[in-house]
Parts: C-alpha cells; sequence; structure tokens
C-alpha cells in the first residue's frame, strides 16, 4: 500500500510539474524515477518512450502505467496512471470553472515567456542523457542521425510549405526495430 | 447516459490517436462536430490553456471538454474515458515483453528502438526550441528581429545554471516564469 501510494504521489508530482506535454515530461521522468526512486534505468525510459510512440494514447499516460505496471502489477499501473493525470483533472477544472480567460492575463503570458525557454532548456539537458545511453557504437549513431535529420528536417519544411508530408513515429520506430535485428553486432544491450 | 456516451467518445480518442501531444487534436475535433458538446471556439481556448497549464495535452483537452459538458463529474469521466484504451494496452504490451525478455530478438529491437526514441525526442525538442527562439518566416525579411534574444540569453543561462547544480526541474521552472513576469513588465520582449 505504501509503495502505491509513493507511486501515486510520484506520478502526480510529475504530472503536475511538466509543462508541455510528453517530451516535457522527460527531464521530470529522469530525475523521480531514475535517480530519485530508482524504479527504471535511462535504457528503459528511451524503450517506454519508443513504445509509447507506436501505442495509442496520450505519451505521458502511457509512459506511467508501463513503470507502474512493472513495479507493482496491473494496480501498480493504475494508481501511476490516475497519479499523473490527477493535477490536470484539478487544475483544468478550476480554470474552466473560475478562470475563463485565463489564458489571455498578461502575468501567465508573461510567465510563460520564461517557462517555455526553460524547457527547451531541460529537454535538451534530458536528450543528451538519454544519448549516451542509447547512442553507444555506430549503427546507432546512424539510427540515431537518420531518425533525427528526417524527422527534424519534415518539421521545418512543414513551417515553410504547410501541405508537406509527416511521417507517423511508428513508421520510425517499425525502421529502427528491423534496422537494430540488421545491424546488431551482439554488443548491444547489457543491462536493462 | 450522457456520461456514458461522453466515456465512450474519449475512450475512442484514446485508442486511436498514437504518437501522444497534439495528436488527439482531430479527434476532439470529430467530437466537437458530431456531438456539439463543444464548440470549435472552445477547442482553441482549450489549446491555449493546455499549453499554459501543466499535464499531458491529451488530459487537459479531455478534461476540459468533459467539464464544459458535464461538469466536475463529466471532466472525470472523460478523462479516464481516454486513458482506459492506454492503460489496458500498455499492460498488454508489458505482459508479452515480460514473456520475451530472455530473447535475443527482442534485445536487438530494442537496441535499434532506443537511438530512435533519442532521435524523435531531440527532433522534438529541436522543434520547439526552432518555435520558442527563433521566427522562422521573418528570417529572411529581418534576420536580427527574428530571434527571441532574451530567449537565447535566458537558454544560456539556464543551461549554464543546470550543468553547474543539476537541482530539481522544477526549481528551474519557477525561476524562469520569475524572470519571464519581470521582463514582460520591464517590456524586454522585441
Amino acid at each position: 500500500m505504501k509503495k502505491l501510494w509513493d507511486m501515486f504521489l510520484t506520478f502526480a508530482r510529475i504530472g503536475g510539474l511538466t509543462f508541455g506535454g510528453g517530451y516535457a515530461m522527460l527531464p521530470m521522468l529522469q530525475r523521480e524515477v531514475v535517480e530519485k526512486q530508482g524504479w527504471a534505468t535511462e535504457e528503459e525510459l528511451a524503450d517506454y518512450y519508443a513504445i509509447g510512440q507506436c501505442t495509442p494514447g496520450v505519451i505521458a499516460v502511457n509512459t506511467a502505467t508501463f513503470i507502474g505496471y512493472r513495479q507493482a502489477g496491473i494496480i501498480g499501473g493504475i494508481f501511476a496512471t490516475l497519479g499523473v493525470v490527477f493535477p490536470s483533472i484539478v487544475i483544468i477544472t478550476v480554470i474552466a470553472a473560475f478562470l475563463t480567460n485565463f489564458a489571455d492575463l498578461k502575468v501567465i503570458q508573461y510567465a510563460f515567456e520564461g517557462i517555455r525557454v526553460c524547457v527547451c532548456v531541460l529537454i535538451f539537458n534530458a536528450v543528451q542523457k538519454l544519448w549516451k545511453k542509447s547512442v553507444i557504437d555506430q549503427p546507432t549513431m546512424f539510427i540515431f542521425l537518420l531518425v533525427f535529420l528526417v524527422s527534424a528536417g519534415l518539421a521545418v519544411g512543414q513551417s515553410f510549405y504547410p501541405d508537406l508530408f509527416s511521417v507517423s513515429p511508428i513508421v520510425y520506430v517499425v525502421i529502427a526495430g528491423v534496422a537494430g535485428v540488421i545491424l546488431h553486432g551482439g554488443n548491444g544491450r547489457k543491462e536493462a | 447516459m450522457i456520461l456514458i456516451r461522453l466515456f465512450f467518445e474519449f475512450f475512442k480518442a484514446g485508442l486511436f490517436a498514437i504518437g501522444g501531444g497534439l495528436a488527439t487534436l482531430p479527434f476532439l475535433q470529430e467530437i466537437s462536430q458530431s456531438t456539439g458538446w463543444f464548440t470549435q471556439q472552445d477547442l482553441m481556448d482549450l489549446i491555449a490553456i493546455s499549453e499554459s497549464t501543466p499535464g499531458a495535452i491529451g488530459v487537459n483537452a479531455a478534461t476540459y471538454a468533459g467539464f464544459h459538458t458535464f461538469g466536475l463529474v463529466g471532466g472525470v469521466v472523460a478523462t479516464l474515458g481516454l486513458i482506459a484504451p492506454s492503460v489496458i494496452i500498455i499492460i498488454l504490451v508489458s505482459k508479452v515483453l515480460e514473456k520475451f525478455k530472455e530473447s535475443r530478438l527482442v534485445e536487438e529491437i530494442f537496441y535499434g528502438l532506443r537511438p530512435a526514441s533519442t532521435g524523435l525526442i531531440a527532433a522534438a525538442g529541436f522543434s520547439v526550441v526552432l518555435a520558442t527562439l527563433v521566427n522562422l518566416n521573418g528570417l529572411t525579411s529581418d534576420p536580427a528581429g527574428a530571434f527571441n534574444w532574451f530567449g537565447i540569453v535566458l537558454a544560456l543561462i539556464l543551461y549554464w545554471a543546470i550543468k553547474r547544480w543539476n537541482r530539481h526541474p522544477v526549481l528551474y521552472i519557477g525561476a524562469s516564469a520569475v524572470i519571464g513576469i519581470g521582463a514582460g513588465y520591464l517590456h524586454l520582449f522585441g
């Protein structure tokens, strides 16, 4: 019971302090789940994100369910997930009920000029940590660069040509999985 | 009755929206059109609010739309509907993975998946950085004015501070919010 409560609280903290959705949650997960609680390793986080990308639903919820389930079975998955959505329900309900012009408030807009910059830096820092654990040799470097350049290139292209096609994350994940099998030299995963 | 429908409409969105974040948006548009529970304008407000509150955008959207439709209970039911498919599917995937944990094939697949996962996150982060710090469309007409100089300086300071102290992310977020408010009232944004 103590563990379930811990899990609810930890994920409520993560959900309540993540600004900007799925990817912005990574620095919080690294801090709370990997460094503080030891419920997952950096490698496992990368795994969960990859799976979360190609299974339905919100990535934050998928990741919470994964970690909760691995720690304490189905009940653990449910507690972690309820934890991660709890702050949203409270905050959004309060805003919807009382602060209809919340996003127009000058002070909120100003605060977010700062917060958005911070989220960029936090994601950059989080990616660096993940990079060290997942890009470990030439084949993985190749996969990383390919996915990054194509995906970022298309995103930039779309800001100039809105009609440009986009590639679903599922495509990258499937290709990378196949590439992993083909390129694997027997020195990949040590311990997960 | 409307609560059951609310649950299943958002259950559908949770089941078919793949890729997270704004992937939920087209499904919300469809719900808005087919049920009239909330308007397109509500949706625009909702995106603005989601971007300025913590939590996953899909979850925020479900709570907001549910609240509009059926008050507090509506918000809870819509959110539970949205997350139910994830919980079920992820638990099934976990069970399968556990079974094949020792499999060499699964190990090789993840060897390829991890750098791809990192690449996707890096690309998403790159888009966020560009959107925050550079106005791409103004780059040719007004090269100097297209950069968010306040943001670039703040980003460099934050990066240094994170490397130097490595504290909890929320401390840096809080400090940035305060700096943003101060800079806003001092008219430091271009």
